[in-house]
This record gives structure tokens, C-alpha cells and sequence, in this order.
């Protein structure tokens, strides 16, 4: 697992990266494991006007996850602020008009990433080069994002030190496996930012 | 910079006063790239490259850092979109 993004050679501002078959395997599987998380949002709507879709309310509370908690965080409170009854009102009814439509987002961000390692041409030995137009390294990025605060709520990692010691582990620590991937994705996402940077 | 709870909030909710700004706020987390955090703030706001790794810095050191002004409504969907990037964002009156 060494092979990081670079700019494309044949895509202007694009980016592309040499990809292992067990790469793919494990990209593919970690963001449909995060498109599963995230869900459908809300059950699909049995008004039969296609209308009432769109009026409909997300939900108030916040998720019970904690992974889906950091994706979907309150908007009003946070940290250095009393939570009050009308920071969390504010916040609740912020989460109904908002959160379908950023669950919406991610999904299509994470099915994006899907679409494209779909589409690769496995050379000899199962690996492809991975090519990306500027639109998809945005939705890439977004999605390399979301992934690393998956893997950081199930790591527990939610302060500045806490992943300090997870950088050491045992080989057979059974946190070992989505330590590395947590690295990894990191170092896919900084190379990716390198070559969007104006 | 330090835009902590207001000495009113204990008191009976006060009549809002429209004319005073809402500021956007980025926390800091142990996750996001500060190159990532720097790159948001470059496409979103349209910063310059300079004042995005300013914030960002502002919000490694600091905790925080107010990366948006304006009304109520400007400042939720600032809120919003830095949630869509994966940034932990809350807003709040400037009082």
C-alpha cells in the first residue's frame, strides 16, 4: 500500500493513481460499508405525488452512531457553549431541513467512488490506474473524508492524542487491520488535496 | 476570536436584535487533514491560500476559529456546507 495520487498526465487538473487489486477490493468495500451507514435517509415517500418527496422532514435528533453523529453534527452548541433549550430546538429543527439533503450529498459522493473503481480495467495482476476529472477528486476527496471519521469514531479516536497510541499496536491487535486503512486513506486524501491545490 | 457564551444566557431570552452578526465556527478535530481543513476553506469561501492556512491554524491552535459572518440564515448554510464537507461547524450570535 504505497502508491498515492499524482497529477494525471492526460486530464487537465485531474489526478490518477496506480491501484492494487486488494486496494480496489478494500477502497470498494470500506465505502459501501460507509453508503450502508449512511442509508437511504428516509424511508421512501408512498404519496403518490412525486412532490411531497421533497417536503419531507428530516430527522430531529441526532444519530445514535457515533460515527454517524461526527458526520451529521449539531449546529448550534458545541464546545465552549452551554447547551440550552434553545440552542438544541435550534439545532433540531436545523437537522430537519438539512440532513436529508446532506445524507443525499454523501451518498452521492460515496456512490461516485463506487461508479469509478467499477469502471477500471484490471491490467495483469488485478490492478488498474485510476483516473480522475477535477468534479470526481472533489467527490473522492469528500468521501476519503468521510471514511477517515468512520474509521476514527470506531477507533475512538476523538482527541488530539488518542490516535498516538494506535500508531504502535501489536501485529495481532484485532485494531490493527483499520489502523492501517485509517493511514492510508489519510495519505490517499493529503496526496489528492496536492493535486487540486491552485 | 473568543466569541464565548454570552453573559446574557442565564437571563430571560432576550428580544433578538436583527442587526448583530452571526459567525460561522470551525472546531478543531484529530481527524481532518489541516491541509484539507485549508483546501475547504480556499474553494467554499474563496479565500485567498494564505488567509484559508491562516484559519486553519487558528483553528489547530486555537480550537476554533470564526471563518464566516453574516445573518442568521447565510451562516446556516455556511453551517451546512461545511457539514457536507465533513468539517465540524456550529453557529452562533456574536453578541
Amino acid at each position: 500500500m504505497a502508491a498515492y495520487f499524482e497529477p494525471s498526465d492526460s486530464v487537465p487538473s485531474g489526478a490518477a493513481i496506480a491501484l492494487e487489486e486488494v486496494e480496489i477490493s478494500i477502497l470498494r468495500s470500506l465505502t459501501v460499508q460507509l453508503l450502508e451507514l449512511i442509508g437511504p435517509g428516509e424511508e421512501p415517500s408512498t404519496d403518490p405525488d412525486p412532490l411531497a418527496e421533497l417536503f419531507t422532514d428530516g430527522p430531529s435528533e441526532p444519530p445514535a452512531d457515533p460515527a454517524l453523529a461526527r458526520l451529521f453534527p449539531d449546529a448550534y452548541g458545541g464546545p465552549g457553549v452551554r447547551e440550552t433549550e434553545e440552542t438544541t430546538a435550534a439545532s433540531a429543527e436545523f437537522r430537519r431541513y438539512t440532513e436529508n439533503d446532506l445524507r443525499a450529498r454523501k451518498r452521492g459522493d460515496g456512490l461516485a467512488v463506487v461508479r469509478a473503481l467499477d469502471t477500471l480495467v484490471p491490467g495483469r495482476g488485478g490492478g488498474a490506474v485510476l483516473t480522475l476529472a477535477p468534479e470526481q477528486s472533489r467527490q473522492w476527496l469528500g468521501t476519503l473524508n468521510d471514511l477517515r471519521l468512520t474509521l476514527a469514531a470506531r477507533l475512538e479516536i476523538s482527541a488530539e492524542d488518542d490516535a498516538d497510541g494506535l500508531f504502535s499496536l501489536a501485529d495481532d491487535d484485532p485494531r490493527k487491520p483499520l489502523v492501517m486503512a485509517y493511514l492510508w486513506l489519510g495519505g490517499l486524501q493529503e496526496s489528492l488535496i496536492e493535486t487540486l491545490a491552485r | 476570536m473568543e466569541t464565548e457564551l454570552p453573559e446574557t444566557a442565564e437571563a430571560p431570552e432576550p428580544v433578538p436584535e436583527p442587526d448583530v452578526p452571526w459567525v460561522t465556527l470551525v472546531h478543531n478535530d484529530p481527524v481532518n487533514l489541516m491541509s484539507y481543513v485549508a483546501y475547504v476553506f480556499q474553494s467554499y469561501f474563496g479565500y485567498s491560500r494564505d488567509k484559508a492556512r491562516e484559519l486553519m491554524l487558528d483553528v489547530h491552535h486555537k480550537g476554533r476559529a470564526v471563518v464566516s459572518s453574516g445573518s442568521r440564515e447565510e451562516m446556516e448554510r455556511d453551517v451546512q456546507a461545511m457539514h457536507g464537507y465533513g468539517l465540524w461547524a456550529t453557529l452562533t450570535q456574536d453578541r
